[in-house]
């Protein structure tokens, strides 16, 4: 067993020691002297949102199936231990190892949030690694990036020495290959960020420049190289069902948020709804064999002893042989005392019957994301449910024992007016009214209708990147608006309202359509204390504020300014397969209103059938 | 509805190293999981979301090892004691041991309703001063608990304070030399109704020399948890099963 990096001492003082001390089922175990690379893969919150993260499981196991690499986690330690390790001068370690990350090869960042990324620069501080790029030394551990942030990754272009854009199942074995090449090779530290801008889908922020207009946009954005593209190509895997996933994932000893064995059905979606990014940048859709799955179910279940299993997408009903595989979970596991559980299904007849069967109807409640309260809003964001979708799916639940109904919409969505608002309120109102349609004595009291409202953040490679966003202001009269005309509903009783915090929305607009000039903005926030952003007790948005100021920097640019369309976005040296015209064009569509079908309707020409698989070649 | 016959089955484990910082609950946790991996006939309790049947026997503070912690619970098949302990052991973590599987009597009690005590090991950590040689701790065990006729101290918990007298409750208390380190043995009430904590005894016996009781120079260690017989006599929870063979 390894002594561990904290004392006993410290241990017994923080909050959940067990988070800090590795020895987890199923995590791995090397010996760092006999590999060539040690790869710290990071997810930048605490352990409990880390842990429950599929996408670092993948590529934690991914990577140990090499034998000459030694992959180990690391989270962001929480406030409490943080004092701990600056005042005692200790540095970040690896669970694993429980040895210290200035001495790994790689460290590699999952960027799930923008409200993550002072606790980017809380784990390169505390691991005492420099904070930029371009202050670290030869022998200094590269610092890589991953995951949806990195689709504009430019506000933490000094941070990182590389970017990953794209699918991590496809382009590391060529990365670390290059690295144990280069390592004894007496080259320098640039000279190994060069080779590596050469491997598909690797962004070296340093080895680009951008040059800005007069107004603040940018001018042009050019490699330093011209060995080196202008454009780099998003990764994606094409063969779904040949590709990694975890035989044994690692089971953590305390409870965290994804509990449960996550198995993966397909990934990408057809839906297109206009506001969302996933369902963007992981197109094509591509789904993975119900045979497969079928096995990996059986052996993660077996070799983790989870009692739950939870099926995961963007859209689990659009997967095609979603009823087989139910039908085998239930049959084969169900009266083993599993669980099944089924997040971001529609509810219909059949989505209904299964959750009848695996899970207690009198406590669960039916979840519905319409996103916007009228049919015509949802037109313009192309969200493909419809009021009489919403009714009758409450409608057979209700005849079917549930009584709580949750629903989800945004705010300040593009277009957006006091009618659309209302309607919130309105379509809330209309299922407790079909509630309250089923005779007295087969119902079972009053329903509760929760609807909670969040505020829209236009995002990089979505149809709404061009829209402008709203102030703070402007969201808070928003969600009054929706407020009141909750209170004027007939069966206000049974309708309870939430609104999101508009500050912190505010911040997560500016980086998400930011550029590399934000960076000494988020480097200051964390020189003054700043970090846990995403955690509302720790967020100040008035310091962010101040420093935004004291930095020359006006949010404002970055949020509620109308963009022109042939303005260059930071985020344009990316080819992430859905193509520029294609997203222009469905701002246009969405401003008439119009629909647009979805890839299994009809091809709407969005550009990813050049990586030549899933959806696009189905049939 | 016909009843299903369950058998009673007690577990007997040890945890050590680093996974002394994990809780009870969380060990609670672990163990649902770990039973199902063992594949273990578990008996499922009824109604829409079965649990396992299962009932730990002393809860064990973050930060202590131990050889002697106990759960029961109720299977509907089992293997034999050495098969099923070899499966078990196949799934655990380094650093938990399953040490015995034994089958209890249809009418035992569970274990949590019957512990009546717990042994411990403490010993001074790596790197901690130690005050006083071991034959000074003798002396000051023999004034401070086998001579006295009362040990009365003041026990603090969240919502009160309570005078109690502990000598009734430590059933044994002695110092001996191990690596050249004094190491202390205890056998303490334990249970729902008087729980001692080593601790509480040792840190008591600082206090009324005037040393200062520093918890993280101490490693504490169950040994062993007790029942008693129908005699009174403390007996180890694991001698009232038998294995299966």
């Amino acid at each position: 067993m390894n002594s561990l990096a904290l004392s006993d001492e410290i241990l017994m003082k923080i909050d959940k020691p067990a988070r800090y001390i590795g020895h987890e089922l199923n995590s791995v175990v090397k010996n760092p002297r006999q590999v060539a690379v040690r790869f710290a893969m990071c997810f930048p919150d605490v352990y409990e949102i880390g842990m429950s993260h599929l996408g670092i499981q993948i590529l934690y196991d991914m990577f140990n199936r090499r034998e000459d690499v030694y992959c180990e986690r690391v989270y962001s330690p929480w406030p409490d231990l943080h004092k701990i390790m600056k005042e005692e001068n200790i540095p970040l370690f690896g669970l694993e190892s429980q040895e210290p990350l200035k001495d790994f090869d790689f460290i590699g960042i999952t960027i799930q949030y923008e409200m993550c990324y002072t606790n980017i620069l809380q784990i390169l501080d505390l691991s005492q690694i420099p904070l930029l790029t371009k202050d670290r030394e030869r022998d200094m551990p590269f610092v890589i990036g991953g995951g949806p942030c990195t689709y504009n990754p430019e506000p933490l272009a000094d941070f990182f020495d590389l970017i990953y854009i794209g699918e991590g199942e496809t382009s590391y074995d060529e990365l670390l290959d290059l690295y144990i090449a280069w390592k004894p090779s007496g080259k320098s530290r640039e000279e190994f960020l060069h080779e590596a801008a050469k491997v598909p889908g690797i962004y070296v922020p340093s080895l680009y420049e951008v040059s800005y207009k007069e107004d603040g946009t940018i001018a042009a954005m050019t490699p330093k190289y011209e060995d080196i593209p202008a454009k780099i190509k998003k990764q994606v895997v094409t063969n779904m069902t040949e590709v990694v996933y975890p035989d044994k994932p690692v089971v953590p000893f305390i409870k965290v948020t994804q509990d449960r064995v996550v198995l993966e059905v397909q990934r990408g979606c057809i839906r297109g709804c206009r506001f969302c990014q996933a369902g963007m940048i992981y197109r094509p859709l591509r789904e993975k064999n119900v045979e497969r799955l079928k096995r990996q179910a059986a052996i993660m279940l077996k070799n983790t002893g989870h009692e739950e299993i939870s099926l995961s997408s963007l859209s689990t009903s659009d997967y095609r042989e979603l009823e087989e595989l139910i039908e085998y979970l239930i049959e084969e596991f169900g009266s083993k005392g599993v669980n099944i559980s089924l997040p971001s299904l529609r509810i219909d007849a059949f989505s209904l019957d299964v959750m009848g069967k695996v899970q207690d109807i009198r406590k669960s409640s039916l979840t519905f994301a319409p996103e916007a309260g009228s049919q015509r809003l949802r037109d313009v964001i192309n969200k493909g449910l419809t009021e009489g979708n919403i009714l009758h799916g409450s409608g057979l639940a209700f005849e079917g024992g549930w009584q709580k109904v949750k629903l989800y919409f945004m705010l300040g969505l593009p277009t957006e007016t006091e009618e659309d608002m209302r309607a919130i309120a309105e379509l809330a109102n209309k299922v407790a009214v079909r509630y309250y349609e089923i005779p007295k004595d087969q119902r079972n009291g009053k329903c509760q209708i929760t609807v909670s409202t969040s505020f829209f953040v236009p995002k990089p490679f979505t149809p709404f990147q061009w829209s402008p966003m709203c102030t703070k202001e402007d969201f808070l009269s928003r969600a009054k608006v929706v407020n009141d005309a909750v209170k004027e509903q007939l069966n206000r009783k049974s309708i309870k309202y939430n609104w999101h915090e508009a500050d912190v929305t505010v911040l997560e607009g500016v980086f998400a359509r930011g550029d590399r000039r934000l960076g000494k903005a988020i480097l200051k926030a964390y020189e003054e204390g700043s970090i846990f952003d995403a955690w509302s007790e720790y967020f100040d948005n008035d310091k962010w504020m101040r420093i935004f100021e004291e930095c020359g920097i006006d949010p404002d640019f970055y949020t509620i300014r109308t963009r022109s369309e042939d303005e260059i976005f930071p985020w344009d040296f990316i080819d992430a397969g859905v193509t520029k015209e294609f997203l222009l064009r469905e701002w246009h569509t969405a401003q008439t209103e119009t629909v647009t079908p979805n890839c299994r309707e009809r091809c709407a020409g969005c550009g990813a059938r050049k990586y030549e698989g899933g959806v696009c070649f189905e049939d | 509805m016909r009843e299903v016959s369950a058998l009673k089955i007690r577990i007997r484990f040890g945890k050590q190293g680093a996974l002394k910082f994990i809780g009870h609950l969380d060990m609670m946790r672990y163990f649902q999981k770990a039973l199902r991996r063992a594949e273990v006939d578990m008996k499922y309790s009824e109604g829409f979301n079965p649990h396992m049947i299962m009932s730990f026997a002393a809860p064990l503070g973050v930060g202590i090892t131990s050889e002697g912690e106990y759960f029961d619970i109720e299977v509907l098949s089992t293997q034999d004691s050495k098969t099923a302990l070899k499966k078990l052991n196949d799934a655990m973590v380094e650093g938990v041991q399953v040490l015995s599987y034994r089958k209890l009597p249809d009418t035992a009690k569970t274990a949590m309703s019957i512990v009546a005590a717990a042994d411990y090991e403490l010993s001074f950590k790596e790197g901690y001063s130690i005050p006083k040689t071991t034959e000074e701790f003798q002396g000051m065990i023999e004034d401070f608990y086998k001579n006295a006729t009362e040990i009365s101290i003041v026990k603090k918990t969240k919502k009160s304070e309570r005078e109690l007298d502990l000598k009734p409750l430590i059933y044994d208390f002695q110092v001996s030399e191990r690596e050249g380190k004094p190491i202390f043995y205890l056998k303490v009430c334990t249970g729902s109704v008087d729980n001692i904590k080593p601790e509480l005894v040792l840190s008591a016996m600082y206090e009324r020399f005037g040393l200062e009781y520093e918890p993280t120079a101490i490693q504490i260690h169950r040994l062993d948890t007790y029942a008693r017989n129908e005699t009174g006599e403390l007996v180890s929870l694991e001698e009232l099963g038998e294995d299966i063979v």
